[in-house]
């Protein structure tokens, strides 16, 4: 029914409105200097401030480290927990899923601020703790998207796999291992996402002084009030984190390029 | 259904541990919410005074009450507009349908942050008052897009000649609309409804950056306690434990028992229970 299409119209223009219109806002302010709506002039300043000062590129690249080496201990963690998940009974597989997102409903930050709690007596260094926090709030995300893929895997092909002399570990590097890769990805991108943008893990966990990426925006926009340099830092670690992305997505097609050849 | 041995029990350690893993917090904030000191290391004996000193706490009140109320709304607002739309979509020239789909996938694909100072600015440079109704509209706009995604499939899975019979047996566009396409798609819809719910009940990014004076929700009042020692969260916490596992097991429990009912009063003596051991290596 053509008719029905029109349904469509108010979100367009929501998205347009609330969507669209302040991200090309980000773009508006990190390439001008301090001035109104109506009256700005185009600059480079706030990226060259940016890369002419040492500490702000040193800050970006601890974020990335930080949400690299989460990502992979996640990623080291998760896959053979889902693959657990997944190798038991039904009814068993639908009971642990769900003790694990129980936990996922309740507030990140009441979760976080309880690690407080436990590892304050813990002598344990800022980082070591962020990387606790860290993992803590996404290793979910990472166990749930993997497992996904791997409970969707048509029985079958395993079967066929160990009917043509395969042996388990090949049956695992040949078949459920390429076929779990679109979940690992989507794990992978829940997991670096929020964890280098994160600021309130750091804050909380590491304390004051612990700084990355997402405080030092955060920085910029409440407490110093300089949206501009603010939107370039938003501007920046964005573009880092959609490049790394794109790079994650090519890697992935390489490796299995060079499977089949 | 044979049931081969091959589980082997590291795997079960594993998820065993990483369970054990996400509890720990969750346990120890109940347990030291009954704590009698503040002492957040030392459990000194039981009392209830963080739960009273909680709930005499006029801004951990409000904050509670913010933060309901805007996932309320939020939710009701994004469940209704994400549904049409996603039924417009089904309906859309494939060109509208992907550039929609791209520019709904941003708020999910960007970092949080990017996606809260941009409406910030937005708002900052329509000269729009931060507060209440942005803190709303902000957890609109980023609740619509999971709705859209978990409404999208369901309706994909539909004939899209249903409707047209709908009509052609004399049905209006609403009624084919309620009546036929709607009950099709429920669990799409509840689903989305349930992921903006949690969504905007957790949020503390967008909302830290979208909300004004003196309006927070939990995640922000937690959040500006960051450089001291407050038990009654812990109290605030157990509370929404407590919360969380009563929704959860209404929503889990009660539909498996009622089923189990159904089913066993339907199929006496036949076992139903189909269970397949999953053949993973």
């Amino acid at each position: 029914m053509k008719s029905f299409a029109r349904l469509t119209i108010p979100y367009i223009i929501w998205i347009t409105v609330l969507i669209v219109i302040p991200m090309l806002m980000i773009v508006l302010y990190a390439f001008t200097k301090d001035g109104t709506l109506l009256s700005f002039s185009f600059t480079l300043d706030n990226f060259l401030r940016f890369f002419q000062d040492a500490i702000f590129p040193s800050v970006l690249w601890r974020s990335l480290v930080i949400a690299v080496v989460t990502t992979i201990i996640c990623l080291l963690i998760g896959y053979p927990v889902a693959y657990g998940i997944a190798k038991m009974k039904n009814h068993q597989q639908a009971t642990i899923i769900l003790l694990i997102t129980f936990p996922m409903w309740i507030n990140m930050l009441v979760r976080t601020y309880a690690w407080r709690g436990i590892l304050s007596a813990s002598g344990l260094s800022a980082d070591m703790k962020v990387y606790i926090g860290m993992v803590y709030n996404f290793l979910p995300f990472m166990i749930l998207q993997i497992h996904g893929s791997l409970s969707k895997m048509d029985n079958s092909l395993i079967q066929a796999a160990y009917d043509l002399g395969a042996n388990k570990l090949e049956t695992f590097k040949r078949v459920v291992l390429p076929l779990s890769i679109p979940g690992v990805l989507s794990g992978i991108t829940l997991v670096f996402l929020p964890a280098v943008s994160s600021f309130f893990i750091p804050k909380l966990l590491g304390g004051g002084d612990f700084v990355l990426i997402g405080n030092l925006i955060e920085n910029y926009f409440i407490t110093t009030n300089d949206w501009n340099f603010g939107s370039a830092i938003s501007l920046i670690m964005a573009i880092v984190v959609l490049v790394s992305m794109y790079l994650t997505k090519r890697a992935d097609k390489n490796v299995g390029e060079s499977e089949d050849a | 259904m044979k049931k081969t041995k091959t589980n082997n029990p590291y795997s079960r350690i594993l998820v065993i541990l990483s369970l054990i893993f996400f509890y720990v917090p969750i346990v120890y904030v109940c347990f030291f919410s009954f704590n009698s000191s503040r002492s957040l290391t030392h459990f000194t004996g039981l009392s209830l005074q963080w739960y009273e000193a909680m709930f005499t706490n006029r801004t951990i009140m409000e904050a509670l009450w913010v933060t309901i109320y805007v996932a309320i709304i939020a939710t009701l607002i994004s469940t209704i507009v994400g549904t049409l739309t996603a039924i417009g979509l089904s309906r859309s020239r494939k060109i509208v349908r992907e550039v929609v789909e791209q520019i709904n996938n941003l708020p999910m694909m960007m970092p949080e942050i990017v996606i809260a100072i941009s409406l910030m600015l937005f708002f900052i440079g329509l000269n729009i008052k931060l507060g209440m109704a942005t803190l709303i509209i902000s957890h609109i706009v980023f609740c619509i897009p999971y709705v859209l995604i978990s409404v999208m499939p369901k309706l994909r899975q539909l004939d899209p000649n249903l409707a047209e019979a709908a009509m052609d047996l004399g049905a209006t566009p609403f009624q084919a609309l309620y009546k036929v396409i709607i009950p099709q798609i429920i669990p799409g819809i509840v689903s989305g409804a349930l992921i903006a719910f949690t969504m905007s009940f957790d949020d503390f990014v967008i909302s830290f950056f979208n909300t004004g004076e003196g309006i927070n929700n939990i995640s922000i009042y937690v959040y500006t306690m960051y450089k001291r020692i407050n038990p009654s969260i812990n109290a605030l916490s157990a509370l929404i434990v407590l919360f969380v596992s009563l929704v959860l097991i209404g929503m889990h429990v009660v539909p498996r028992i009622m089923e189990r009912k159904t089913h066993k009063n339907e199929k006496k003596g036949k076992s139903s229970d189909e269970e397949m051991e999953c053949l993973l290596p």
